[in-house]
């Protein structure tokens, strides 16, 4: 019935579909296990818990490490705030269209900035004025991250029914105590699920961090690591890989990566489903 | 009473606004500080020299500041990359959207998402030790450091925005469309590529702009496999150097002129992607009305 051109494009088309699916498949398949098998070898307590040391020639990560969770706390304690009220302020009190149309362009605008862009701007407010130091880094991911918790935000307050905002002022409630009460409360997920996001994202980040945050390896405290220049563990990767040519630390790194950015995959999957449930 | 609390009420208001405010109040700060630090270099050097010079020389004894082979690259290297990946991104998505069973779209949605969430250095360390010797041992040149790395690096990191924007878009094809044409006996092979795919194809496009803007961008995992010598891209297998490497490498050690040439590369690699944003919102405006 069908022609043979027709039967052709047919098996053509058929043969470069699974193609091609199967080579993004088996490429993520083969980076995953690629790092993996080339890591985990290299990744010894002692890397784990040591500083490095010129003197007995040893590697440890323990201060990147700890600087990748100061930065990660300290930019979500800024952006958290921000990007929820900025989130509230679009769904609860803006009744001027063009003002809403502005902020979202601006925070699209924001999330097409390239990384580098964000690490050259952020030394020159950040650090230029108050030195390399992790908060500098803190502070311009920030900015980068500021889009991703506002859109989540956004999402799960739309979801939140109107009827309950209107019971809550029917029963007499002042604006600012439906939003305490009411919408804050109900938008728990999509500020978790953009907690997960920023938190991949700040973990990957390399280009902004560079040129804000510096790359020292010494451990520190919370509050001094703060105020003074750290590698995240993406930096010191670049670091080893590219000017030290340390590539077994270099992978060891990598591979912690990979297994933290599949955490956050599994963990993000989880949530939007929990939460999908409950809202159904 | 009555008062205070409205007091209070409008206070809580004006924090708000200004909560609201402050992703405007970034990306004014952004456009400022590139074009106040990004003109003063571009003035000295002159605009013509600037853009179309062809040699970067800046620490020589007479330095020159053409920034030429940066902005060829970057282009050579986005045009590489989206020739490369959006075939294999949209017959992929063709494939998840339309034909795939449920399970194997589960498990392929997973693998894209883990695709996104690999760090780009670990994309550039995985370069480095395998994409660049291998290029090296397949076309026998000196050093597999080259465009064509950073190409093939670059495809592989925008397949995910391209697989999951383009499945998106043909999700939302309407079903009507499709059984018109299966009714009419053209085999579902025809239809997805005759008419959903013609259908979805605002979405698609938005989805390539997206993938030139990450490509454009993306500094470190290129930095390490593109070798980094400010040659002009005059073949793919010379060490070249993009608009972004280009400010990461120097920026550590630059002082002066250099420093604020730097600044006005990132100028130029902004006003790029302000572009790229503009016609992306296109696209997904014509998405929407579509």
């Amino acid at each position: 019935m069908i022609s043979n051109r027709r039967k052709l494009f047919l098996w053509t088309v058929r043969g470069l579909m699974s193609l091609a699916t199967s080579l993004t498949g088996l490429l993520t398949l083969f980076l995953v296990g690629y790092v993996l098998i080339r890591g985990i070898p290299n990744v010894s307590w002692e890397l784990l818990s040591t500083s490095p040391s010129y003197l007995s020639d040893r590697i440890g990560i323990l201060p990147d490490i700890l600087n990748t969770i100061y930065i990660i706390i300290a930019t979500l304690v800024i952006v958290l705030p921000l990007g929820v009220g900025a989130a509230v302020y679009l769904t609860e009190y803006a009744s001027n269209k063009r003002i809403v149309g502005i902020i979202e362009y601006a925070a699209e605008a924001l999330s097409g900035i390239p990384s580098i862009i964000y690490g050259l701007v952020g030394m020159l407010i950040f650090s230029n004025n108050m030195g390399t130091c992790l908060m500098a880094g803190a502070l311009t991911l920030v900015i980068m991250n500021l889009p991703v918790i506002m859109r989540n935000t956004q999402e799960s307050l739309k979801t939140v029914p109107q009827a309950y905002r209107e019971g809550a002022f029917g029963l007499g409630a002042g604006k600012w105590r439906v939003i305490r009460t009411v919408v804050l409360p109900g938008c728990v997920d999509g500020v978790v699920t953009g907690c997960i996001l920023s938190v991949g994202r700040i973990l990957g980040e390399s280009a902004a961090l560079l040129f804000t945050a510096g790359f020292a390896h010494v451990a520190n405290g919370f509050i001094e690591g703060l105020s003074s220049a750290g590698a995240t563990l993406t930096v010191a990767l670049y670091v080893y890989a590219k000017e030290q040519g340390e590539f077994e630390v270099a992978f060891a790194i990598a591979a912690i990566l990979m297994i933290l950015s599949l955490l956050i995959n599994l963990s993000a999957t989880m949530v939007t489903k929990k939460f999908q449930r409950r809202n159904q | 009473m009555k008062k205070s609390s409205n007091l209070f009420e409008n206070l809580v208001h004006g924090v708000f606004l200004i909560l609201g405010l402050v992703t405007i109040a970034c990306v004014l700060i952004i456009s400022l500080y590139l074009i106040v630090s990004g003109i003063p270099a571009i003035l000295e050097i002159g605009l013509v020299d600037f853009l179309f010079g062809t040699q970067w020389a800046s620490t020589a004894a007479e330095p020159k500041y053409g920034i030429l082979p940066f902005i060829l690259t970057s282009i050579y290297g986005t045009f590489g990359a989206i020739v490369l990946g959006v075939p294999i991104g949209v017959l992929t998505a063709i494939y998840l959207s339309k034909l795939a069973s449920e399970s194997v779209k589960n498990i392929m949605g997973q693998m894209v998402s883990i695709l996104a969430g690999i760090p780009s250095v670990v994309y550039g360390l995985v370069g480095m030790m395998v994409l660049v010797p291998g290029l090296r041992k397949l076309f026998n040149i000196p050093d597999g450091a080259s465009l064509m790395a950073a190409i093939v690096v670059l495809a592989v990191m925008i397949l995910p925005s391209i697989i999951k924007m383009s499945v998106t878009a043909l999700d939302a094809v309407p079903g009507d469309y499709e059984d018109a044409s299966l009714a009419l006996g053209a085999t579902p092979e025809e239809t997805y590529f005759r008419v959903s795919l013609p259908a979805a194809k605002s979405g698609i496009a938005a989805s390539v702009v997206l993938g030139v803007g990450r490509a454009i961008g993306e500094a470190m995992a290129v930095m390490m496999v593109a070798g980094n010598a400010p040659n002009m891209p005059d073949s793919l297998f010379q060490s070249v150097r993009f608009l972004t490497t280009a400010i990461a490498s120097e920026m550590s050690y630059s002082s002066g002129l250099q420093r604020q040439a730097l600044f006005s590369i990132a100028l130029v690699l902004f006003l790029f992607i302000m572009l790229i944003n503009a016609l992306l919102n296109f696209f997904l405006k014509g998405e929407k009305k579509g």
